[in-house]
């Protein structure tokens, strides 16, 4: 619409309602991470408050001390580091590959991909494929290798590909250079804006994902799958050295430990965030176009 | 000579001294055709198993030896005691899912589509999708803190009584979609927006001089602007309508609700994985599936035949 035109009624309206509109949606957010730095017995007063009342570490200090957090939350970063960076390598390998009208298999390898992304086995077949005939259960990979690539980042990532100049890659076949050079010295490092997209899709997906878990490796929780379990648990069992260490039971609500479990859990989103509504945006609006 | 001028990339006939030149690119591409082939056909060569018998007994014989029970596990899932309330629960989830997040968002992104400053418009859209980057987990935690009996918006409310978590009643269903729709209407809406960005302003201008206002432009050039784009996403959203996520209803349900929590592909879970029946957990997955792609033909067709704008 046309700016510096008058404002009129309208215009204030939809100003007040889009501020309720944010405080909506900020709101929770706000209040869970007042909850979480509040002190425990305080907040069982109610809950309603966006400053913490009462100043306290405790939360995070017991999440950290006493209920072994550490080890979920490394494994989070673990999986997310070494699923996008595999991912982004395999998807724009397979991507440049598929780019190229010349191969052989191109229009068949392209078909079989993207049925895969219209039907799928189901959950149960999937199941017994991971636990029983290949056995990657509680092991790491069975967060990596099931979810290498998405159908959907291949093909986004292959028309950025089939976007430029052809020329380059001649050139380089002139030079003497094989296509895996072509693709490793060329293309890869020309995908950056679609290979950040790409990234970040993958990151998020990685970091939030909470069924794999929960299907195939319970015993190596993840932050989202400890954050179910306490969830779960409506008393959080009271180790015997957090009372012994002064930390007695009364400084410790579950409601408390789990909001605190719960931004330990965001915060990594929130640093993202600005990357993420970058390159995130743009992505979406590119896949939307139909080719 | 003259160098032809089209067969630098164009294709060629097979012949194994072509396979050698592109020696490379089918090392860069076999192992993932071998991986998809693994992961994605291998489970669907699975549904096999919705018509055999699978459960420990029969785990150690291979695909060929287990007996073939014909449609017994489909007949054992359709007259199971929960099949009749999850089906209700998964379409009217499904329905009033898509109807209240087709809703919301349209409206949305007609509403933010109307202010006129730049800097305000970006900076709400920009926190609106929030919620979409943050795993179901956490918006479960957050929406139980704040839904739950004694929680933040009853304490709002002047501790009134709400039972929004706590009533075993349909009500569960609103608790469900409204949860959703505040955690994806920023997002559904950018696909929308993008849409009216793409509509041409000179029909605005023209409207204005015949003396149209600001409800009836919206009404007679941005609501029919967006309409294709509305029903392909309709026509999609219609093809996954018993694909309601099983994580979502887990994480939100508890055991009071449970019976009004329950949906097809948990049933399938609980009834597969959770007692051990893997054909009846199959059956119930390729239910699951063929009904979506029956669904995705016949919305599509409807489409078609109102003269709308087809998916395929």
């Amino acid at each position: 619409m046309k700016t510096g035109s008058k404002k009129t009624a309208f215009d204030y309206v939809l100003m007040v309602f889009f501020c309720l509109l944010i405080v909506v949606t900020v709101y929770p957010f706000l209040n869970v991470l007042a909850i979480s730095l509040n002190d425990p017995v305080d907040t069982m007063r109610n809950v309603n408050f966006i400053i913490p009342r009462k100043f306290t570490l405790s939360n995070y200090i017991y999440i950290f001390a006493e209920n072994d957090m550490l080890k979920p939350m490394l494994l989070s970063v673990l999986r997310t580091l070494v699923g996008t960076g595999l991912g982004v390598v395999c998807t724009s390998m397979l991507a440049y590959v598929l780019s190229r009208k010349d191969f052989y298999f191109n229009k068949s390898f392209t078909i079989i991909f993207i049925i895969t992304m219209y039907v799928s086995g189901g959950m149960i077949p999937e199941y017994l494929l991971i636990m029983r005939t290949l056995r990657m259960g509680q092991s790491f990979w069975v967060y990596i290798i099931p979810g290498l690539i998405w159908v959907y980042n291949v093909i986004l990532m292959r028309s950025f590909i089939e976007g430029m100049p052809l020329a380059l890659q001649e050139a380089a076949k002139l030079d003497g250079a094989n296509d895996f050079v072509i693709w490793y010295r060329i293309i890869f490092p020309l995908c950056k804006p679609v290979l950040a997209t790409v990234a970040l899709f993958v990151a998020v997906g990685q970091w939030n994902s909470f069924m794999d878990t929960y299907l195939y490796a319970r015993e190596l929780p993840t932050l989202q799958y400890v954050l179910y379990e306490i969830m779960q648990s409506a008393q959080i069992k009271v180790d015997p050295h957090a009372a012994a260490m002064g930390l007695s039971t009364a400084t410790v609500s579950p409601m408390s430990i789990r909001m605190a479990v719960t931004v330990v859990a965001t915060v990594p989103i929130l640093i993202v965030y600005p990357f993420l509504q970058k390159y995130f945006v743009g992505g979406m609006t590119l896949g939307a176009v139909k080719d | 000579m003259k160098k032809p001028k089209k067969n630098q990339m164009a294709k060629e006939k097979f012949s194994w001294d072509l396979m050698r030149k592109q020696r490379y690119l089918l090392m860069m591409s076999v192992p993932f055709l071998i991986w998809l082939i693994i992961f994605k056909y291998v489970p669907l060569w699975g549904w096999i198993m919705a018509f055999q018998e699978v459960t420990p007994k029969t785990f150690a014989m291979s695909v060929w030896e287990r007996p073939f029970v014909g449609f017994d596990n489909f007949i054992k899932a359709f007259t199971d005691r929960l099949f009749a309330q999850t089906m209700i629960n998964t379409i009217c989830i499904s329905i009033l899912g898509i109807a209240l997040g087709t809703l919301g968002a349209i409206v949305f992104a007609l509403l933010l589509n109307e202010i006129r400053m730049e800097k305000f418009k970006k900076f709400t859209q920009t926190v609106s999708y929030l919620p979409h980057f943050v795993s179901w987990v956490i918006i479960a935690s957050i929406a139980k803190m704040f839904l739950n009996d004694g929680g933040a918006l009853e304490g709002m409310l002047g501790g009134a009584r709400l039972h929004l978590m706590s009533s075993n009643s349909p009500l569960f269903w609103l608790v469900v979609c409204f949860v959703n729709v505040w955690k994806e209407v920023g997002w559904d809406a950018i696909i929308y927006l993008s849409a009216m960005a793409g509509i041409d302003q000179g029909i605005y201008e023209a409207a204005k001089v015949d003396g149209a206002n600001r409800f009836q432009r919206i009404w007679h050039i941005t609501l029919p602007g967006i309409k294709p784009t509305a029903i392909v996403l309709l026509i999609m959203s219609i093809g996954s309508a018993l694909n309601v996520g099983m994580e979502r209803q887990m994480l939100l349900g508890n055991a009071i609700v449970q019976d009004h929590a329950m949906v097809l592909s948990w049933f399938a879970y609980v009834r597969g994985i959770g007692s051990n029946n893997y054909g009846l957990g199959t059956a119930i997955g390729m239910f699951q599936s063929v009904v979506g792609i029956i669904l995705l033909f016949i919305a599509n067709k409807v489409a078609g035949m109102f003269g709308e704008s087809k998916l395929v």
